[in-house]
């Protein structure tokens, strides 16, 4: 109701059109509840301006409860959402069975081949763009600087695993509070499994074989996990077990994790005096390596795409385009400065100096192109995605998986178990599933 | 005792109830009895067809599954045993005559007024957690170890949370019971030279008989539903830890999108509640009409 | 209520009695709190009381963020109309089976309440599927429709355990004087009814008031009641717990409002005057 009041007064604003506003069109857009959304939520007099014949209604939600609701939605054929929010691991999954209204023929002003090209990679299907890069992120590390100073170390801005735990261990001060490094423990295939999954890319260890064989037998994930166990009970905050990404942000900017690796997009919260007292002691370093070719670093994509079952379309490209051309961010820039703008999904960006200038530009770039979800892992898998296997099986096992490692960083069972455990639960799983003939 | 003619009012007035919950029982449970024999994976519809019993099996095969089923029992055993403890005892204290009595009893009631995920989202940040928390900050206050709630006592912390929601029911339940006991009777009884504690259990406690059953058949059956405080707080672990049978359902549902065998583990957990309900019934069914 | 109560003895149940309620309300008093806090005042360790960063942002960002009023105003229609609904259907049914049992009344009345032994994530696309096949999915009407299906065992129940407090004596009395059934109903016993009617009713609105799973589920945007308007705050990225705490608040105010005027009923419950 608000909403079309809105659009009228919006339409009748820029004059031209109001009596075309009537005959508009109704999109439902469901959207995550991050921060850049909510942000876009509040430009939309931009968008009514130019689409005076559009109206927009917003759906907007927490991750979990979006991801059940849009994919309730789509696989029934419900037809409630002419704009879904999705990443990159439903894009895959949701081409292959034609649920996404393919988006090569957006306008040219839309400019494709401005995206990034790992992320545009992890969009396509079939060579259709099947969804619009809303913002895009990597992983990397977060540190305290004035931490690392005191402890007279320095973290190199390309870091190997052992400057990692080299330097976990000489900046942990328990008494104090200070934990050396935080990584997500919380059972999740989108929370700890996402960082063992990339941890495990780096270590040349990969979920499965060309033969989609479960590979937690082989000595590659025993490192992986010997070191992220120990890693995070020696230096980790207690109860790490039951950390996600929130828990672990929010430590980052009490400053009680002296390290922590994780998303980019927290880089803007981490710098942002109003969030935290260390703003201006953050660094900012890329995701460890082993040597091996890989870096720890995964790649994600919050995106905007139109379910098959949309009745419209042309109004739905119109918005996506409005929402992910370059002149959005330009907008958003105008303003709330360049730090706003959505980051990830342009090179256009990216090559904008004001842009460039800030603190995590660099490296959250580096970091996107650091990542490559067609080829994810040292040795060969049959597989796309880098902190996830796009299949649509990957869910609920990689949770499952999570859980019995959440148990072995929480003491109660060892390694070895935990991994046996996760192979002889993959196996039955893939068997079942049919991928193991 | 009444009429042939009230007999028939009296089932022409229960009807509509019936008759629609009938509705709103049946065809739901055709559809899940359906589904639970299919292969049903929301993301792969073009793998489908008859599962036969392979989507009972694999609960039964799993490993989490008597752990789950132990697990619920567990939550619904430790919750109805605390908000029935502290129910009556919370009912009886704000039965005397205070000051202040209609703000006492909101307080009281206070934590049924919040959402339940809500309610287990502010438990776990900011009270559990083990840094933030504001029971840790306590326990650093008086220079002991932080407990960590959901990592060491995860089953432990599910039900306090799930108890400290339910309470306010069985206190309101008990509390409203307890207003239609006779006062005469325990005043008698007090000039007899009864001790308080006789007088609970001998007059007290036989009058609230029937309110404590229905607040544990009523809070029974919600209480074998429950998953999302589960989600919330320990995502059912660590490991299995907190897992239970209706979490397992949940994640096959919501996170492993496998229709099928969520179908068949609905159809496990309502075996499971009707035979909890079975012996309910039996021990304490006939307090329903005293 | 006839007892001598000595001012000591009182004075002793009243700090008892305070002492366990301010416990209990402990949780919801410091959401409401942490709602008036900085972001980042909200998480500090130790946590801050008197030091806090007062603060009223977070009530005009929530505010601005969303349509309020309209999740407010679902709550509502969907709460009371479920209810009500409910109520009228149940009233009839938990009369006959207080005052006409028959031999089968406690299997019906455990039968009701097995209606709600399925898992809600069982049955989650079942639902989904009919209400979207019926055309109910995301209205108010699906929504009080689901809802009062949901309560009515409870009311059921409740309103069957209060009838069963009124004495028999008084129906037989109103029997004698040769009263229908209908009007034993309508002026007998609903007059007397009335307080345990009233706090089973407030009682139920508080379920669907507070009932998340459902009213998210079956809904996008027309019926989006409360539960989804909170859920629309809850982890996004970066701090959020003042803003998710001035969310909830907004959410329980109006409900914990309508359960302070209605706590006299809501507690009196059963004390007719007939008994006393």
């Amino acid at each position: 109701m608000t909403l079309t009041f809105r659009a009228l007064l919006s339409a009748c604003a820029v004059g031209a059109l109001c009596s075309a506003a009537v005959a508009e069109t109704t999109i439902t857009v469901a959207t995550v509840n991050n921060g850049d959304m909510v942000r876009m939520q509040g430009l939309m007099d931009d968008f009514y301006a130019k689409n005076p014949d559009i109206k927009v209604e917003w759906v907007t939600l927490e991750e979990n409860v979006l991801r059940q609701n849009v994919t309730n939605d789509i696989a029934t054929g419900g037809g409630q959402y002419d704009v879904v929010t999705i990443g990159t691991y439903e894009v895959p999954i949701w081409g292959k069975q034609g649920w996404l209204e393919s988006l090569n023929d957006l306008p040219a002003d839309y400019d494709i081949d401005d995206l990034l090209p790992p992320i545009r990679a992890g969009l396509t299907v079939d060579g259709n763009l099947l969804a619009s890069p809303f913002y895009g992120e990597s992983s990397f590390v977060n540190y305290r600087k004035d931490l690392a100073e005191k402890a007279g170390i320095t973290i190199p801005d390309v870091p190997t695993w052992d400057d990692i735990k080299k330097a976990a261990a000489a900046m942990t001060d328990t008494e104090a509070g200070i934990y050396g490094i935080c990584l997500r423990g919380k059972a999740g295939w989108g929370e700890n499994m996402a960082i063992l999954t990339t941890m495990a890319n780096s270590y040349g260890a990969r979920w499965f074989d060309e033969n989609w064989k479960p590979q937690f037998d082989q000595p590659e994930w025993k490192a992986v996990m010997t070191d992220y166990v120990e890693l995070l009970t020696k230096y980790g905050p207690p109860g790490a077990s039951n950390n996600g990404y929130n828990e672990n942000l929010t430590l980052s900017l009490q400053g009680k994790c002296a390290m922590r690796m994780d998303a980019t997009v927290s880089a803007s919260s981490l710098t942002d005096p109003k969030q935290s007292e260390f703003a201006d002691k953050v660094g900012f370093a890329l995701a460890p390596d082993m040597g091996l070719g890989k870096r720890a670093n995964w790649l994600w994509a919050w995106s905007l795409a139109i379910p098959s079952s949309s009745d419209a379309k042309d109004a739905s490209k119109a918005f996506i385009n409005w929402a992910t051309n370059k002149d959005y961010l330009a907008l958003v820039a105008s303003k709330e400065g360049w730090a706003a703008a959505p980051p990830g999904t342009r090179t256009s960006l990216y090559a904008n100096p004001e842009y460039s200038a800030l603190p995590f530009a660099k490296l959250t770039i580096d970091s996107i192109n650091a990542a490559d979800p067609t080829n994810p892992t040292v040795k060969p898998v049959p597989y796309v995605g880098v902190q996830f296997v796009a299949i649509p099986e990957f869910a609920g096992l990689a949770t499952s998986v999570g859980e019995i490692f959440s148990a072995a960083l929480a003491g109660q069972k060892t390694v070895d178990e935990a991994l046996a455990e996760a192979q002889a639960l993959s196996v039955e799983e893939m068997t079942a599933a049919g991928y193991i003939k | 005792m009444s009429t042939q003619s009230s007999r028939a009012t009296a089932r022409l007035m229960v009807a509509p109830s019936v008759v629609l919950l009938f509705i709103w029982m049946i065809v739901p449970l055709i559809l899940t009895v359906w589904f639970s024999f299919r292969i049903y994976r929301l993301l792969s519809p073009e793998r489908n067809g008859w599962a036969g019993f392979r989507n009972y099996t694999w609960f039964f095969n799993s490993p989490d599954f008597w752990l789950g089923i132990n697990n619920t029992l567990l939550l619904v055993g430790g919750v109805l045993a605390i908000t029935i403890v502290f129910g009556v005892l919370i009912a009886l204290l704000i039965d005397q005559p205070v000051w202040g009595q209609g703000p006492l009893r909101i307080l009281v009631i206070s934590p049924f007024f919040i959402m339940p995920p809500v309610a287990a989202s502010i438990w776990e940040n900011l009270f559990m957690h083990p840094q933030n928390g504001l029971l840790a900050a306590g326990a650093v206050g008086m220079g002991i170890k932080p407990i960590l709630f959901l990592e060491s006592y995860p089953m432990a912390s599910v039900i306090f949370i799930v108890a400290w929601e339910w309470l306010p029911f069985a206190t309101l339940i008990l509390l409203t019971a307890l207003q239609s006991l006779s006062s005469e009777q325990l005043e008698a009884a007090e000039m007899d030279g009864a001790s308080s504690l006789s007088r609970f259990r001998y007059i007290t406690l036989p009058h609230l008989t029937r309110a404590i059953t229905v607040v544990i058949l009523i809070q029974t059956i919600f209480l074998l539903g429950i998953f999302g405080e589960i989600f919330t707080t320990t995502q059912g672990g660590p490991g299995s830890a907190s897992t239970t049978l209706p979490y397992m359902i949940y994640k096959q549902a919501l996170i492993a999108k496998d229709i099928g065998r969520a179908a068949a583990g609905g159809i496990i957990a309502v075996i499971l509640a009707n035979i909890v309900a079975f012996f309910l019934m039996r021990s304490m069914g006939k307090h329903l009409d005293a | 209520m006839a007892r001598a109560v000595t001012p000591r003895r009182k004075l002793f149940f009243t700090v008892a009695a305070w002492s366990i309620a301010l416990l209990i309300f402990f949780p919801v008093l410091w959401t409401i709190l942490t709602s008036f806090k900085t972001e980042v005042s909200a998480v500090a360790s130790p946590p801050e009381l008197l030091g806090a960063d007062w603060t009223l942002e977070n009530y005009s960002d929530v505010w601005a963020r969303s349509d309020y009023p309209r999740f407010f105003l679902n709550s509502v229609i969907i709460s009371i109309g479920s209810t009500l609904l409910g109520l009228a259907i149940a009233i009839p049914a938990a009369w006959s089976m207080a005052f006409v049992p028959g031999k089968k009344t406690k299997d019906l009345l455990m039968w009701m309440l097995s209606t709600k032994m399925m898992p809600s994530a069982a049955v989650l696309i079942p639902m989904y599927l009919i209400f979207q096949r019926t055309g109910l999915f995301d209205t108010r009407i699906g929504l009080v429709l689901a809802l009062m299906l949901m309560n009515l065992p409870v009311i059921v129940w409740m309103l069957y355990t209060y009838f069963k407090e009124i004495p028999a004596e008084i129906l037989e009395a109103a029997r004698m004087d040769g009263a229908s059934l209908l009007n034993e109903v309508l002026y007998v016993l609903t007059p007397m009814a009335i307080p345990g009617i009233a706090s089973t009713m407030l009682l139920n609105i508080i379920l669907a008031w507070n009932e998340a799973f459902w009213t998210i589920t079956l809904t996008t945007v027309n019926a989006a009641p409360l539960s989804a308007f909170i859920a629309s705050f809850s982890a996004p990225q970066g701090l959020f717990y003042a803003k998710l705490s001035a969310a909830s608040t907004m959410a329980i105010a109006p409900i914990l409002i309508m359960g302070w005027f209605g706590q006299k009923q809501l507690v009196r419950g059963l004390t007719f005057g007939a008994v006393k």
